[in-house]
């Protein structure tokens, strides 16, 4: 069970949330040119790291609202909460957290 | 190396077991190869095998970063079927599975390949709608399949809790489908691929792919560089992860799946039972253990452990089926990571570049295609094309738009 930090409500159990997927990917400005490859990145690709992860999660049964979390896929290690919207402070993968350790 | 026999199971028996040999070569890497496939799971091991011995392709070296079959070829719930709805997906797992129904001679090597029948239940009038047309479309890919009432079921499945939260309305069975032992399937490809020529190296990351002129030249290892014609890529659970050493993004989401057996048990369950409402599908093993798996944790995780809500929930669905295993003490609980694509179907053939193959998006349903993924990709690797049966699970149907979405047709992770 991941313990989340909803930034409205608190630390929450996992239970209380849905997951968003990746944080950061915006749907192709004008849509009637993008190409099919466009199009694929947009619905299709993902960066999928081994390491530090910036997706999104709802609030389901909770405030209902939506953030964004920098979490570590390996070690689940939740290393920063921030707004929707805004992009993260710390957007390291883990290789580069230990080397600046 | 000598086949396995019942006189050499007692020749060696008379000398107490202790002489006999290795079942596959502990292989130095060498600076070179024609082909070198990382991952050493059973896509990888498969595919080395086929490439020796259907393709007369010999310099071949299979790196795995662990040891031999320790990812998901050693993690499954060794479901072995073909009851796919897409006659695209039928052709090719029924392929898999016709290898299957020979390979234990064929490998010299005893898979306890059972073909006990996988059992699907539905529980609502609706879900037996969508459940009949399903099995419909299996019979229109030529395979087997049989609708099945709930006296039916119960009469296979004497302890399943009818009359659950969500009561049974019937089913469909695939009566060649059934259980093979994993590991076995593994040793087994090593043991002959090795046999055959293919250098099986294990404790070897790869920790670089140096590419150029959209070719890979070379590969960086934990234990040395290697100079390659051609590479495949079959490390379900990291595909990601090696596909970026080489610059190239994929449309695969890392997610993890669990598994857990119960203590063993006298034979008592006889056919594998799943479920995609109460979302669980469950076999005994060939050693009397419960074997248990149900949804993904719905995540992105490396982490091969998953959460202990999701493990919860997929006991809870099994008990709600079948009460009568409420007593049995839960002995072994892990998980894998899967390679899930968008249309929950798999990813096989060649990539943007010229001599990197891949094989990947085999989501929670890999092991069962092993024999199939592995002779297509030798197939594919060799003729520098797709093979036809994965012909429609290219790269490029995420762009022309021709997915195959096996994750609507099942409603499950399958």
């Amino acid at each position: 069970m991941l313990r989340i930090p909803c930034p409205y409500c608190g630390t929450r159990d996992q239970e209380e949330f849905k997951f968003g997927g990746e944080s950061h990917i915006s749907r192709p400005e004008n849509p009637e040119q993008a190409s099919d490859a466009q199009w694929a990145e947009y619905l299709f690709y993902r960066k999928n790291p081994k390491g530090i992860h910036h997706e999104r999660w709802l609030h389901s049964f909770g405030c209902r609202q939506w953030f964004n979390l920098s979490r570590d896929t390996v070690t689940h290690e939740i290393v920063e909460v921030y707004p929707m919207g805004e992009q993260p402070q710390q957007g390291l993968t883990r290789k580069e957290n230990r080397d600046n350790e | 190396m000598k086949n396995y026999s019942g006189f050499s199971l007692l020749r060696h028996a008379l000398s107490g077991h202790r002489h006999w040999p290795r079942a596959w070569r502990d292989a130095e890497p060498r600076k070179s190869y024609d082909v070198v496939i990382i991952g050493g799971g059973g896509h990888g091991l498969a595919t080395a095998y086929y490439l020796a011995t259907r393709q007369g392709i010999k310099s071949v070296a299979v790196l795995e970063k662990g040891y031999l079959g320790g990812g998901n070829s050693g993690r499954n719930t060794q479901v072995t079927r073909s009851n796919y709805f897409y006659p695209e997906s039928g052709a090719f797992y029924e392929h898999s599975l016709q290898l299957f129904e020979n390979l234990s001679q064929d490998l010299d090597f005893n898979l306890m390949f059972s073909p006990r029948g996988i059992l699907a239940i539905c529980n609502s009038r609706h879900e037996m709608e969508t459940y009949r047309r399903w099995a419909n479309a299996i019979q229109m890919n030529g395979i087997d399949s049989e609708i099945l009432s709930r006296q039916d079921i119960r009469k296979r499945v004497p302890q399943i809790n009818l009359d659950c939260r969500f009561p049974v309305w019937g089913g469909f069975i695939q009566n060649r489908g059934g259980v093979s032992r994993h590991d076995a399937v593994n040793w087994a490809y090593a043991r002959k691929a090795s046999a055959a020529g293919v250098d099986i190296v294990q404790n070897c990351e790869v920790t670089g792919l140096v590419s150029s002129d959209s070719r890979v030249r070379s590969i960086q290892t934990s234990r040395g560089t290697i100079e390659t014609g051609k590479v495949a890529l079959c490390v379900a659970g990291h595909s990601s992860h090696l596909a970026d050493m080489a610059g190239l993004r994929l449309p695969i989401t890392s997610v993890t799946l669990q598994a857990m057996v119960t203590e063993p048990v006298r034979p008592i369950f006889n056919t594998v039972l799943m479920s995609a409402q109460i979302h669980v599908y469950v076999a005994q093993s060939d050693r009397g253990e419960i074997v248990v798996g149900g949804g993904i944790d719905p995540f992105n995780s490396y982490a091969q452990r998953g959460t202990l809500n999701t493990c919860r929930d997929n006991y809870s669905a099994l008990l709600e089926l079948l009460p009568i295993f409420s007593r049995l003490r839960l002995m072994r609980q892990w998980a894998g990571v899967c390679d899930m694509a968008y249309d929950v179907s798999p990813i096989v053939g060649k990539t943007p570049l010229e001599n990197l193959y891949i094989s990947t998006g085999w989501g929670t349903g890999g092991y069962k295609a092993i024999p199939a993924g592995g002779d297509t990709l030798a197939d594919t690797i060799a003729n520098d094309r797709p093979h036809p049966l994965i012909q429609p699970f290219q790269l490029d149907r995420f762009e022309t738009g021709r997915l195959i979405d096996e994750g609507a047709a099942s409603g499950v992770a399958n």
